[in-house]
């Protein structure tokens, strides 16, 4: 897995790509609870187009991620989920309680 | 072991009446068509020995996905059966082996066929060992899924993806098998178990 932040106007997009499994999750967690706890940047938009892979303990970190940036009253963003991405967070029944979108456009707007 | 080499592992195992992906077929000579040969008789198709480095989870998702293709199941239940053993090797990691990268666990996939609730099925039966600490029955009940809360979720992607899910301690030996079987038009679906 890799993480790349785009830092814009009140906004970050962590670009992230490869596999989140148990090897990285704690990584991805870092990164989303340091950006949402102590830079507390409104809007976070995390860019999965190159997630082919999540597993359970990466959606925990992103429901980690989700409940800091609640507890924040900060914007926690997902898109460009892939197919087992998408699958993976409606097993979950999660999806409904993230903000998703298709693109960055529209995760932008 | 690079993606390539599990590929070649794969391809050498499976037998190639099995293999619906015809570029898979990499059987090359007589020995390792004679050893495929022996591998389908006993129904064995995948053998993997790994130690408990989730770095390794790659691999075994890398091996096990290819298995399932060229086994015909259909593209979701491809990476459902994946996520399956991923979230099953990942749990004896953490839970069975408390984080230790260096205890081993064993991944073995066999084709298995016979009668399941009055018809005739095949499938793909996938069985974890590791010796690591006794499952937790009380761990065993997947949470709720209406709590929004980090973690548990494993468990679940597990019982939602397989047809059958058991789990033993025997002599100090966890085991897990896990059970998916393909429809009859050779395409998998959920059963209602065995």
């Amino acid at each position: 897995m890799q993480i790349a932040a785009r830092r814009l106007d009140q906004v970050t997009i962590f670009d992230i790509t490869g596999h989140i499994d148990l090897a990285n999750s704690p990584e991805l967690r870092k990164v989303l609870l340091k950006e949402l706890k102590e830079t507390k940047t409104p809007r976070v938009i995390l860019n999965l187009t190159g997630v082919r892979y999540i597993d359970s303990s990466g959606v925990a970190s992103l429901v980690e991620g989700l409940k800091a940036a609640r507890d924040q009253n900060l914007r926690f963003i997902l898109y460009g989920l892939s197919p087992s991405a998408r699958e993976v967070l409606q097993l979950s029944r999660l999806i409904k309680i993230f903000e998703v979108f298709d693109n960055e456009q529209q995760a932008l707007a | 072991m690079t993606f390539d080499a599990v590929c070649t592992i794969v391809s050498a195992l499976v037998p190639p009446d099995f293999q619906r992906v015809t570029e898979m077929t990499r059987v090359k000579d007589a020995r390792e068509v004679a050893g495929a040969e022996r591998l389908h008789n006993s129904g064995l198709l995948l053998d993997l020995a790994l130690v408990s480095d989730p770095l390794l989870l790659c691999v075994v998702r890398a091996a096990i996905e290819r298995l399932t293709e060229v086994s015909g199941f259909s593209p979701p239940e491809c990476r459902s059966i994946t996520r399956a053993v991923d979230e099953a090797v990942a749990n004896v990691m953490r839970h069975a082996y408390g984080g230790s990268l260096d205890k081993r666990i064993d991944v073995s996939c066999k084709r298995i066929s016979g009668m399941v609730n009055g018809v005739h099925r095949e499938g793909l039966e996938i069985e974890l060992l590791d010796k690591g600490v006794p499952f937790d029955k009380k761990k065993l009940t997947a949470r709720s899924l209406d709590e929004v809360k980090p973690g548990g979720l494993g468990l679940h992607f597990i019982r939602d993806s397989m047809d059958v899910m058991e789990h033993s301690h025997v002599n100090g030996v966890n085991r897990l098998r896990l059970v998916k079987y393909l429809s009859a038009d050779g395409r998998g679906q959920k059963s209602q178990g065995e």
